[in-house]
Formats: C-alpha cells, structure tokens, sequence
C-alpha cells in the first residue's frame, strides 16, 4: 500500500500529533517523577504552546488529510482558516486553565494526580481539535468520545466531594444518551447517503431524492449530540450540575474550550453538508431538504430564555455562571440562524470576547472559593470594598457578559444583531435583547451584593499574589480595549471564516 | 470640515479627573473632595470658553471633531454642538459642581468612589448632549447607567438597591430598543447609500426617506427609550423611587441633567431622523404629555414626603418640555428648551433645599414639619424662591417656558386644537396649589414640633454658595431670557426647516 498519502497527510495534523505526543510524555514523567511531581505543570504548559504554534502555522493553508478512499477530492480532516482560529480559541482557553489550575486549591490538593489531571486536559485538547477539523461523521463520532470521555473524568476529578462525584455520573448519563443518539442518526444519515464524508453527504444529498422524514429524524439526532456539547436547550440539563460540581478550573473549560469546538462542528457540518454555495453578499443558500432555520431559531431563543431565566434564581454564583453560559450558547447561535458569512464573522467575534470574559469571571470566583470556601452570593456580601481589584474586575467581567459598552460583550453583540438586522430578522433580535435584560438583572444583583451590601463580618479580604493578579489583567485588557477599539478582533474574524469546500 | 478640540477637551478634563481619582488614598476625603470640585469647576470654565466663542447666528453644528474611529462600521468619533447641545452642555457642567459642594458633607463614605462616581456621570452626560455619531452618542447613553446605578445604590436611602434596580433595568430595556433602531438604520443607510453609516447628518438626510410603517417602527423604539428616560406618563413609576432613594446629590442631577437626556433625544434624533412619524404621532404623544401634566401634578399634590412632591412634580414639568417639543412650532420648542432649563434649576434647588433639611433631622415628611419659617428665615426665603420659579411666576423663570411653550402649542399646526393648551394650563394652577400648600403646612403658623427647634439650623455659608447662583439663574432666565433665546433661536429654526420641508403636505 502506498503510504505516501500518509505522510501528506501527517503536514495537515501536526497540532494534532503534538497534543498526542504531549499525552505519551506526560504520562511517562508522572511516572518517573511519582514523589515530586511540580515540573509536570510546566511540561504541559509546553506542550500547549507548541501545539500552538503549529496551530497558528496552520493559518492561511488549506487542503484536506486522510484522503476518502471513494472520492479521493475530499479526507477526513479539512484543514482551514476556520478551524485554524478555533483552535487558536483552544489553544488560548488550553494555557488559561493551566493558569488556572496552578491557583486552585482544589487542583493543588492533589499534586500526587497532576499527571492524570495534564493528560486528560491533553485528552480534551486532541479531541477538540480533531473536532474541529473532522469531516467525516466517523472521525466527528470518534473525537467527541474522546473528548467526552476525557472530561468526564475531569468533571469527578476531585472524587471525594460528593457533588464532583454526581456531576461527573450525570455527565456521563447525558453524555452516553446523547452521543448514542448521534451515533443512530450518523448510522441512518450513511445509510441515505451511502457515505459517511461530510462532502459527499453533500453531494449526494444535492442529486439523489431521498425520503426528506428519515432525512430529518437523522439530522435531529446528530444535532442531539451536538446540542449537548454546546449545552443548547433542551439538552442543557446536565450543564448547571455538572458545571457546579466539577472543579472551578474544569467548568471553565468545559464553558469556553469545549462549546466552542462543539460550536466549531455545528457550523462545519451545516456549511459543509447543507450549504450549496454562498453567494456575493456573503448569504449562504440552504438546501432545501431541511428546516435548518426553524430548528436554529426555536433552539436559540429556547436556550438563551431558559438559561437566563433560570439563572434568576441562582444563589451559588458558578450554578449561575453555567446558566449564563447555557444563555450565551443561544447569542452566539444567533450568528448561525442568519446562515451569511456577516453571522459567520459574528460568531468569531463572540467567541474571542466570551473566552476572556468568562474565563475572568470563573477565575476570579475561583480565587474567592479558595479563600472562602464558598461561591454562594451572599458571601460576596462587601467584597468590592475589602478587595477591590477582585471586586472591579468581576464587574468588569459581569458588566461584559451583560453586553454593556464600553466592555467588548457589546462589541460581540453588537454584531450579532447587525448580523440578525442584515438577515432582516427584527423579531429574534427583539426577542434576544429582551433576553438581554434579563440577563441585566442576575449579573447586577453580583455587583448589589459587592458594592451595595455592607460588609458582613464573614467578608474577609482576599489575598492575591503576583501571578493571580497578573492573569486577571491579561484578561481585563482585552475586554477594555476591544470595547473600544474593536477593529483588530472584527479584521481577524473577517480573515477567519473561509471553510473548505467554497 | 474645520476641526475644534474644544468639545474633546471638554469631555476629557472629568474623564481624565476620575481616572487620576483612582490614585488617591481613601483617608484623604477632603483632598478627593476639592480635587473633584477643582475638575468639575475647570469643566464648567471650559464650557464657558465653548459658550462666549460659540456664534449663535450660525445655523448647523460647531466645534465639531471628527476622527474615523472603527473603520468597518464606518463609525466615527464625531462630536460637535449647536446651540441647544452648548446650553445643556452649560446645564451639565454648572450643576455638577453644585452637586459635588452640596454632598460636602452628608457623604462620608466611599467619598472617592462617589466623586468617581459623579465625575463619570457628568462624561457621559457631556458625550451625550455633543455626540453627532449614533454610535457614539448610544455608548455614552448607556455608559452612564452604571454609575448613577452605584450613586443610588451605594449612597441612597433605605429602599436604595430596589431603586436602583428598577432604574437600570427600566432604562436599560428602553436603551436596547433603541439599539436595533440604531443597528437597523445603519444596515437601512447601507442598503441606500451603499456604506454602513452611522453618521447623524448623513442619516438626517436618509431618515426622512424610510417607507412610513418602517419609520414608525423606528420612530417608536427610539421614542420608547427617550420616554422612559423623560420619563413620559405612563413609562414614569421607576422615577419617584429613584428619586426619593438618590442621595440629594444623585437627585439633582438626574432631576437637573439626566432626564434632559430624553428630551434632547426626541428633539435630536427623533424629529429631524423622522419627521413624518413625528408629525403623525405629535397629537398622541402630546396627549400623554398632557396627562402627565395633570397626572404628576394631581400625584404631587397628595404626598406626605417632600421628596416624592419634588420628584412628581418633575413628572408634570417634562410633561410641558414634551409638548414644547411635538407641538412643532419655533416658540414651543424654543420654550422647550429653555424649560429644561429651568426644571434643572428649579427642581434642581427644591431637592437641594429638601435635602439640606434632611440632612438635619432625617425626616421628609411633611407632617413632621410646622411653622419653621420663624426657625430658618433664609431657608425659608430660599424654599420661597424655588417654589415660585417651580410655579411659574412672572418674573423667575417657569414663566417664560411654559408661557412660550404654551404659546406655541396654541399656535400649533400638528396639534391643531385648544384643548391640549387648556389641560396644559390647568398643571400650572395644580403646581401652585401643591407647591405652596406644601410651603403653608411646612413654614408657617406655630412651631408644631419642639423637636425642630434643636434640630435646625439656618443654612450655612457652603449652602449658601450653592444655591446663590442658582437663583441668580432662575431670576436672570426671568427677566432677560434673551440671552439664552437667542443661543437655541438659529438650531430651533432649522431643526423645524428640516421637519417641515418634509412633512409640509402632510399638514394639508
């Protein structure tokens, strides 16, 4: 056999294979180094940045690896502009939690699993990225298992809390259901079109006449697996647990790293199978075999309204930062109802801003659970007098998720609804900001209890060492400057949304 | 297009004083107090400066800088003034000092926060009343919200953090309308023109041209946003509870600056960007503008809080700045914009006098109060005078602007009936009936309560010197108004030329 499309392909995967090579490594040292095990923070903290930097020389190349044996035009991984900024968001999101889990105390308890602990986010990592680039049902089934299955370990990773421990079962429940559910509809949707490649899906589906019922029940199952990951209604309900119970450094990810290659794998797989051409206004034109707008546009409003409106009702402040990120999970949704290029772009400004701010806001929770022990509101009672900096910020933070200017979580929502008004959709972003002001209301009532209660005598002043604070405004630079000058982010998204195939 | 810095400065020199702000230490409160009332003042001289070099003969925006700002919105960091932007500018930067004298001393803590605080309020007020960018002039709308929500909340009565939820939610749901107004007719500028814009002049010449249901809609969502900010009968309830929860110095200024902001809106955008939704809805708002009139007087006249008095007294005082507006004629809105004016002086005051007494004995009520005319003579001479600017009485200042907005809604085309001059009138009979039943059941007649005699205290110097130019103001806008008419003369003439030119065959 001739393996030189093999090694072709292998110039397509090299973040790939350094994610992997990462895992191989860190699982060696975490047993060589059994008693002291410090250094292996830091060898995961290389390997991300090298992955990393074969990420961002993926930038500007195209062409696809693993080439399909029945058409060999199209492979398994497509390689694009696309992929390549949501990997970067990975990436980015990758050396947060490592930032993250250096400062936790619930990480730091348990230095004698580090090496576990690295090799699963490495797990997560590849999964991810592979995710992201897949084009082929089989590949996409493969790499959300992997994903999956990484993070329900990491979910219970601190298992002798009992909420770690339900959160990482009922991951596991929802995660079985509904990836088996996808797995069903991938088995129908390749026995419609005798394929399992996204492309020749597509191509099939534009020349043969199929039976549009078995056509849809497919696509409503695989869209049960997606829906999961990006924690859209109505398969949301795993998310408040399992974000409360898992460790801070560990919901974090899951809200930002995670949502956006599930993100990134919705958007490949509509553009890519149901999308014939995009035409010089950037509007993309929809097959016309299912309803891809009416599912989008329910599933949107019904995510964000039952993400906000639940959050309302949250005291524990992480349990309402996961209903927050459900709620934003149906924004950035918004950008892919529109099907046009102008959403396209929305949808990557989104996620650059949103992976600052709310990863902010989960570190600065995190470093307060530490001290206190505690994510309930009231014991944020005062703390924007006794600690300050800590206390800004996650207004800053909380102000940004709410999409008030000056911060960029206007900039990001600004264009969604450009996009929205663009595609003539006055009614959904009606609807949306509404929700919006919802939204106001939980985010303010964090900044009522830190600015406007007193303090009580359970407020304690948190201490923050040099890093800590170091990271918090690595994260607050962004989200000042692109609030007001946004040009950067909007140029990059712009150059960002070109996907294999057009 | 020449460029003048002026207005940049102007914004910058409290936006730069709040940041400097930051580094002063929390023990130094007198230090932050000057230092906020040095920034402040340096403010108000500069906006003098942009006052005596300002030509009033000259029709259309001066001052005016612009730098493109984000290129692929085609949005622009564009400010500039014409003569009603100059008097508010005016208004804005002369209360707020006031206000930073008067919390001398019933703010003791988080001292520099609140001086942060107002410091960036009055930026935003500043960006809003130049802002000749949508864009822009939205960001500085909405930037304002959080610090007038800490004000209240941080510094505010007992009810404060209710107050100041149900402030920023209602203001914010009024705000996000007008945003997809705002993003619709950049996309709708685009379509027409061919280039995003979000420019005021541009858009003043394709506003005009929207289908008419379209306009409405737009017309609506903008007009609902600048409602709740006025606040206009029925969108008024978040207003007494902010009010009356506001430290005196938060009541001054939303009462002085903040609800202006609606009412410069309607006159900014709405108008010129849709004239023929204005005309076609100009008897409708007016009617609400009419009952807010009577409403808010009717309310005032019940309570038992002085504060809530004053606060729905405001609610009957823009009901008359809105019907200025929508009756559409030179003197109505030339009134106006001279009541906005005054209702920043005269109300402005009554919170000031109210809260000066508050501050002594810590009650508002009424009742609590009797015969301490005898007390406080110069408090009571003071509450005198701010009453009667508040009624209307020749002379001081209320007069010319509801004499002149009555005027011109009497001569008003688009209204075109007496009706809504006869209501109109009527408010300025309840005024004085319930402002000067007030002042008979709170100065004269015996001391009712051996209580006060301790309690109070005649005002004091730095009283003095914050409401001495005030009525300085309420007796010169009375007797010479000229020198304020004619600043808006020339910005009133063509914000009318601009509407009438395109809903001239609507009238007939």
């Amino acid at each position: 056999m001739d393996l030189s499309f093999i090694t072709e392909s292998l110039y397509f995967v090299k973040p790939e294979i350094a994610a992997s090579a990462s895992i191989i490594l860190l699982v060696l040292l975490d047993l060589i180094f059994h008693k002291n095990k410090t250094i292996i923070p830091y060898v995961a903290l290389a390997g991300i940045i090298i992955t990393g930097i074969f990420v961002v020389d993926q930038f500007n190349i195209s062409g696809f690896a693993f080439l399909s044996t029945d058409n060999p035009k199209y492979g398994m991984i497509a390689v694009d502009n696309f992929g390549a900024f949501f990997k970067l968001i990975i990436i980015i999101s990758s050396i947060f939690v490592v930032a993250f889990s250096a400062y936790s105390d619930e990480i730091n308890k348990i230095t004698d699993r580090l090496g576990e602990y690295y090799a699963l986010i490495f797990g997560m990592i590849l999964g991810m990225l592979v995710l992201i680039s897949a084009s082929d049902l089989i590949l996409i089934y493969l790499s959300m298992e992997l994903l999956s299955l990484s993070s329900y370990v990491l979910a219970g990773f601190t298992k002798l809390r009992d909420r770690s421990s339900e959160a990482s079962l009922k991951y596991l429940l929802y995660g079985a259901t509904s990836t088996g559910m996808m797995l069903f509809g991938i088995s129908i949707l390749y026995g419609l079109t005798g394929s399992t490649n996204l492309y020749i899906i597509s191509a099939a589906l534009q020349t043969q006449s199929l039976n549009l019922l078995t056509l849809a029940f497919s696509i409503i199952l695989i869209f049960a697996g997606i829906g999961y990951k990006i924690s859209s209604a109505p398969f949301h309900f795993w998310t408040p647990d399992v974000y409360e119970g898992a460790p801070i450094s560990i919901t974090a990810y899951l809200s930002v790293a995670s949502k956006a290659a599930g993100f990134a794998l919705l958007i490949r797989f509509i553009k890519t199978t149901f999308v014939t051409f995009v035409d010089d206004n950037g509007n993309w034109q929809l097959l016309q075999v299912f309803d891809w707008e009416s599912l989008l546009i329910i599933i949107s409003l019904l995510t964000m309204t039952l993400g906000n409106f639940t959050a309302l009702w949250q005291r524990n402040l992480k349990r309402m930062l996961a209903y927050s990120s459900i709620a934003h999970a149906g924004y950035l949704m918004l950008g892919l109802l529109v099907f046009s290029n102008q959403g396209l772009i929305a949808i990557l400004i989104y996620f650059t801003i949103y992976l600052f701010m709310n990863l902010g806001a989960f570190f600065i929770v995190m470093v307060i659970a530490n001290k206190t022990g505690s994510e309930d509101i009231d014991d944020y009672d005062g703390l924007g007098f006794k600690s300050s900096f800590l206390g800004v910020s996650l207004a800053i933070f909380l102000v940004s998720l709410t999409g008030l200017p000056p911060t960029a979580g206007f900039i990001g929502k600004l264009y969604l609804f450009i996009a929205l008004v663009d595609a003539k959709m006055l009614t959904v972003a009606i609807i949306a900001l509404l929700n919006t002001v919802v939204s106001l209301y939980y985010y303010i009532r964090v900044l009522k209890h830190m600015f406007l209660t007193s303090p009580t005598e359970k407020t304690e002043k948190i201490p923050l060492n040099f890093g800590q604070i170091a990271v918090i405004i690595i994260m607050l630079i962004p989200i000042l400057l692109f609030g007001v000058y946004f040009s950067p982010v909007v140029d990059l998204a712009k150059s960002y949304i070109t996907i294999l195939g057009f | 297009m020449e460029q003048s810095a002026l207005l940049t400065y102007l914004i910058l020199i409290p936006f730069a004083g709040s940041i400097i702000l930051f580094a002063f230490k929390e023990k130094h409160a007198q230090l932050i107090r000057w230092f906020g009332l040095f920034v402040s003042g340096l403010a108000f001289i500069l906006s003098l400066v942009i006052y005596f070099s300002f030509d009033a003969a000259k029709p259309g925006f001066q001052f005016t800088h612009k730098v493109l700002w984000i290129d692929s919105l085609n949005v622009s960091y564009h400010v500039g003034a014409d003569g009603i932007s100059v008097l508010l500018i005016l208004l804005t930067t002369f209360i707020t000092p006031l206000t930073l004298l008067s919390s001398w001393k019933s703010i003791q803590k988080k001292v520099k926060m609140f001086t942060i605080m107002m410091l960036f309020l009055e930026v935003g007020m500043l960006g809003v009343f130049m802002s000749l960018d949508i864009f822009l002039f939205y960001i500085f709308w909405e930037v304002m919200l959080i610090p007038m929500y800490f004000i209240i909340g941080i510094w505010g009565g007992e009810q404060r953090i209710y107050a100041s939820v149900k402030f920023f939610i209602y203001t914010m749901f009024g705000s996000l309308l007008m945003l997809v107004a705002i993003i619709w007719l950049a996309v709708y500028a685009s379509e027409v023109t061919g280039s995003f814009t979000t420019d005021l002049l541009e858009l003043y010449k394709i506003g005009p041209t929207i289908a008419r249901d379209t306009q409405n809609w737009m017309f609506l969502a903008f007009l609902l946003s600048f409602a709740i900010k006025v606040p206009l009968f029925p969108l008024h309830t978040w207003l007494p509870d902010a009010h009356v929860q506001a430290p005196t110095a938060g009541s001054v200024i939303l009462a002085g600056v903040l609800l202006k902001m609606g009412t410069y809106g309607m006159l900014r955008f709405n108008l010129p960007l849709f004239p023929q939704s204005a005309m076609q809805y100009a008897p409708f708002i007016s009617v609400l503008a009419v009952i807010g009139i009577i409403y808010g007087a009717l309310v005032a006249m019940v309570q038992t809080d002085m504060k809530k008095l004053v606060a729905y007294s405001s609610v009957s005082h823009l009901g008359f700045v809105v019907l200025g507006i929508f009756a559409l004629t030179e003197e109505s809105i030339q009134g106006a914009v001279i009541q906005m004016v005054n209702h920043g002086l005269s109300t402005g005051a009554l919170f000031l006098l109210v809260g000066i007494v508050y501050e002594r004995t810590h009650r508002r009520e009424i009742s609590y109060y009797g015969g301490i005319a005898k007390l406080v003579p110069v408090y009571a001479t003071a509450m005198m005078i701010a009453s009667l600017s508040s009624i209307g009485l020749p002379g001081l200042n209320g007069f010319i602007g509801e004499f002149l907005i009555l005027l011109g809604s009497f001569k008003s085309q688009s209204l075109d009936s007496w009706w809504f001059v006869i209501f109109g009138a009527t408010g300025v009979i309840f005024a004085a009936v319930y402002l000067l039943w007030m002042y008979e059941r709170v100065f004269f007649g015996k001391v009712t309560n051996p209580k006060l005699e301790s309690e109070l205290t005649d005002l004091n110097k730095r009283e003095l010197l914050v409401l001495i130019p005030i009525f300085v103001l309420i007796v010169w806008i009375g007797i010479y108004p000229s020198t304020f008419l004619n600043l808006t003369e020339v910005s009133t003439q063509s914000i009318l030329q601009h509407v009438s030119s395109f809903t001239i065959n609507l009238l007939n």
